[in-house]
C-alpha cells in the first residue's frame, strides 16, 4: 500500500484523495442512517405575541437533508420561526410536521451567542449536547469526537473564558453536533464574528453538513453567506414566505464568483424594495 | 524568546515571596511605631500597653489555659451560630429564588424583618434566653441569616436566562439544571454573602459576649476591664482581628477553589 502510494505520479495524488474522501463521506452517510436529515412540512403556521402578528401563515416544505437559508429584515420573525421549529415556542395556529417521529436530540439549535457554561470545561460543555445520553459510558468519547470534528481537540480541558469568539462558537457547534441531530437550526451563528473567522466557520458548517447530511436551516443577515452556503434561500416578509430562490450552483462554491454575486444582487434588491415599500407607508 | 525565558526564570521564584510580604509591611510598621511610642513614654502604658506587654499577657494566659479555652468557646459559638443562620438563610434563598409561590409567601416578611438591626434585639433576647449559650447563638444566626439569604436569592435570580434556556433545550431535568446551571451561576454572589456574613458573625459575637456571657473572648475582655488589665483588653481586640482575617482568608481560599473558572481567578 505504502509502496503503491510512493510510486504514484505527484499530480494524481490530490485527485485521488478527494475522490477517496467523497467515497468515505458517502459510506458514512449510508452507515449512519440515524444521522440523515428529516424532511419537514409547515402548514399555515401563525404566531402572535399579544396583538403583534409576527408570522401570518407560513407554508413550507423542506426535503430531507436540504440546506435552507432564511433572510429577511430585522424583526420579521426569522428567529421566531426557528424557535417554533425547535419547539421553544408554541404556535398560535398551524402545524409543523417532521417526516418521522422526532426525539429531543434530533433537533438542535445554535444561537448567535455560544451559550457555553462558563464553569464547565470545553469537553463537559460538549457533553451537555448529548441530552439524556450524558450518563452513558461512551459520552466522553463522543464529545471528544465532536470536538475533533470542529478542530478543537486540543482545547478540551480549557475554560470557555479563555477561548476566542470563533472558538467558543465552534464549541457550541460541537455541542449541537454531538447528538447527531437530523435537523439543525442556526440563528445567525456567525453574526458576531469577524469577516475572516466567518468565512472559515462557513466552510466548517458546509463541511459538517455534507458529512452528516442533516437538514440545515440557517437564519442570516448576510445574503452573501446565504447564497454561498444554501441550496435554497427563503425571504420572509410580512409574516409570510415572500420569495423562494433555488441556488443550483456546484460546490465548492467560489466566493465572489459572478453567479453568486448576481443571485445575491437579486435577493438584496428584493429585500431593499420591501423595506422601501414599508417606509413609504 | 530565550531572553524573556531567562528573565522570567530568574524573577519568577522571587516575585511571589515579595508579593506575599507586601500586605504585612503596614501592620508591622504600625506595631513598630506603637512599640517605640510606648517605650519612649510618648503614650502612657495606662492608655495603651506596649506590644511586648500585650504579647507577655497573651503568653501568661496561654500558659494558664484560659486563652485557649476562651478562644475555643468563642469559635464554637461563631461556627454553630453561623451554620444555623447560614443554612436557614441559604435554604430560604434557594426556595425564594426557585419558587415564585415561596417568594410571594415569605420575601416581603423577610425584607421587613431585615430592617430591624439584629443587635437591637439584645434586651429581648436576654429576657428570653438569659445569658445562656442559646442567646448568643440566636443573635449570631440572625445576623448571618440576611446576607446569606439576600445574596443567594440575588445570585439565583440573576443567572443568565439564555443559559437556562440552553439547559432546557438540551434536555436537562430540573435537578440537573440546578446542579449544572443555576447553582454554579449563583455561586459568585453566594460567596459575596458569605464574606459579609463572616464579618457580621464576629461583630455580633463580640457585642453579645461583652454584654451577656460568662466565657469567651468578649467576656475575657470585660473581666480584664474590671481589673484594669488593659493589656488583656488589647489582646482580645487583636485576637478578634486575627480571627476575622482568618475567616476571610478561609472563604477566599474556598472561593478560589470553586470559582477557578471565573476570569477574575485566572491570573496566569
Ligand atoms: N417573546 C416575545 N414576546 C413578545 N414579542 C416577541 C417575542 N419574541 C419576538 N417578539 C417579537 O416578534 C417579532 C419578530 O421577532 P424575531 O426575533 O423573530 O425577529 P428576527 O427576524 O429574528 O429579527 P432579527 O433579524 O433582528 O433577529 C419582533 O417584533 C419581536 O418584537
Ligand atoms: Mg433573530
Amino acid at each position: 500500500m505504502q509502496q503503491a502510494l510512493r510510486f504514484q505520479p505527484v499530480d494524481a495524488d490530490p485527485v485521488d484523495r478527494s475522490e477517496f474522501i467523497e467515497q468515505a463521506r458517502q459510506l458514512r452517510r449510508g452507515s449512519e442512517g440515524a444521522a440523515r436529515g428529516l424532511s419537514l412540512t409547515i402548514r399555515d403556521l401563525r404566531k402572535s405575541f399579544g396583538d403583534n402578528e409576527v408570522l401570518r401563515g407560513i407554508d413550507l416544505h423542506i426535503p430531507a437533508g436540504q440546506f435552507v437559508a432564511i433572510v429577511g429584515r430585522s424583526g420579521c420573525g426569522k428567529s421566531t420561526l426557528l424557535r417554533l421549529i425547535a419547539g421553544l415556542e408554541k404556535a398560535t395556529a398551524g402545524s409543523i410536521a417532521f417526516s418521522e417521529e422526532v426525539r429531543a436530540q434530533d433537533v438542535r439549535v445554535m444561537f448567535q451567542e455560544p451559550r457555553l457554561l462558563p464553569w464547565a470545561r470545553v469537553l463537559s460543555n460538549v457533553e451537555v449536547g448529548l441530552g439524556r445520553d450524558r450518563a452513558s459510558a461512551d459520552a466522553q468519547a463522543r464529545a471528544e469526537r465532536a470536538l475533533l470534528e470542529v478542530g478543537l481537540g486540543d482545547k478540551r480541558g480549557q475554560w470557555p473564558s479563555v477561548l476566542s469568539g470563533g472558538q467558543k462558537q465552534r464549541v457550541a457547534l460541537a455541542r449541537a453536533l454531538v447528538s447527531r441531530p437530523r435537523v439543525l437550526a442556526f440563528d445567525e451563528p456567525l453574526g458576531a464574528l469577524d469577516a475572516l473567522t466567518r468565512i472559515s466557520m462557513q466552510q466548517m458548517l458546509e463541511r459538517v453538513w455534507r458529512d452528516q447530511g442533516f437538514t440545515a436551516m440557517l437564519v442570516t443577515h448576510d445574503v452573501a453567506e446565504a447564497v454561498a452556503l444554501a441550496e435554497r434561500v427563503l425571504v420572509i416578509e410580512d409574516g409570510r414566505i415572500a420569495e423562494d430562490f433555488a441556488v443550483d450552483l456546484p460546490r465548492p462554491r467560489r466566493r465572489g464568483s459572478a453567479e453568486l454575486a448576481a443571485l445575491e444582487g437579486t435577493i438584496l434588491k428584493h429585500l431593499l424594495e420591501g423595506s422601501e415599500e414599508t417606509s413609504d407607508l | 524568546m530565550s531572553l524573556i525565558d531567562s528573565v522570567s526564570r530568574v524573577t519568577a521564584p522571587k516575585l511571589p515571596r515579595v508579593d506575599g510580604l507586601i500586605p504585612w509591611i503596614v501592620p508591622l510598621a504600625i506595631i513598630l511605631i506603637w512599640q517605640l511610642a510606648c517605650v519612649t513614654g510618648f503614650v502612657p502604658s495606662r492608655v495603651l500597653p506596649a506590644p511586648t506587654d500585650v504579647a507577655l499577657a497573651g503568653w501568661k494566659l496561654l500558659l494558664s489555659g484560659e486563652l485557649i479555652k476562651n478562644i475555643w468557646v468563642s469559635f464554637w459559638r461563631a461556627s454553630i451560630g453561623f451554620l444555623i443562620g447560614g443554612s436557614i438563610g441559604f435554604a430560604f434563598g434557594l426556595a425564594n429564588g426557585l419558587s415564585k409561590l415561596s417568594s410571594q409567601l415569605t420575601d416581603t416578611t423577610l425584607q421587613m424583618v431585615r430592617n430591624i438591626p439584629h443587635l437591637a434585639l439584645i434586651p429581648l433576647v436576654i429576657l428570653w434566653f438569659g445569658i445562656d449559650e442559646s442567646a448568643k447563638l440566636f443573635l449570631v444566626a440572625l445576623g448571618v441569616f440576611f446576607p446569606i439569604y439576600l445574596n443567594t436569592l440575588h445570585g439565583i435570580r440573576t443567572v443568565d436566562p439564555q443559559l437556562i434556556e440552553m439547559g432546557r433545550i438540551y434536555g436537562m431535568t430540573d435537578g440537573e439544571l440546578f446542579r449544572r446551571v443555576i447553582f454554579p451561576g449563583a455561586l459568585p454572589s453566594i460567596f459575596v454573602g458569605l464574606r459579609f456574613a463572616l464579618g457580621i458573625m464576629w461583630l455580633t459575637l463580640i457585642v453579645a459576649e461583652t454584654i451577656a456571657a460568662s466565657s469567651g473572648l468578649g467576656y475575657m475582655a470585660m473581666q480584664a476591664r474590671e481589673f484594669m488589665l488593659i493589656d488583656v483588653v488589647v489582646l482580645s481586640i487583636l485576637i478578634y482581628a486575627l480571627l476575622g482575617k482568618l475567616a476571610d482568608s478561609a472563604s477566599r481560599a474556598l472561593e478560589r477553589l470553586t470559582l477557578s473558572w471565573h476570569p477574575a481567578f485566572q491570573k496566569q
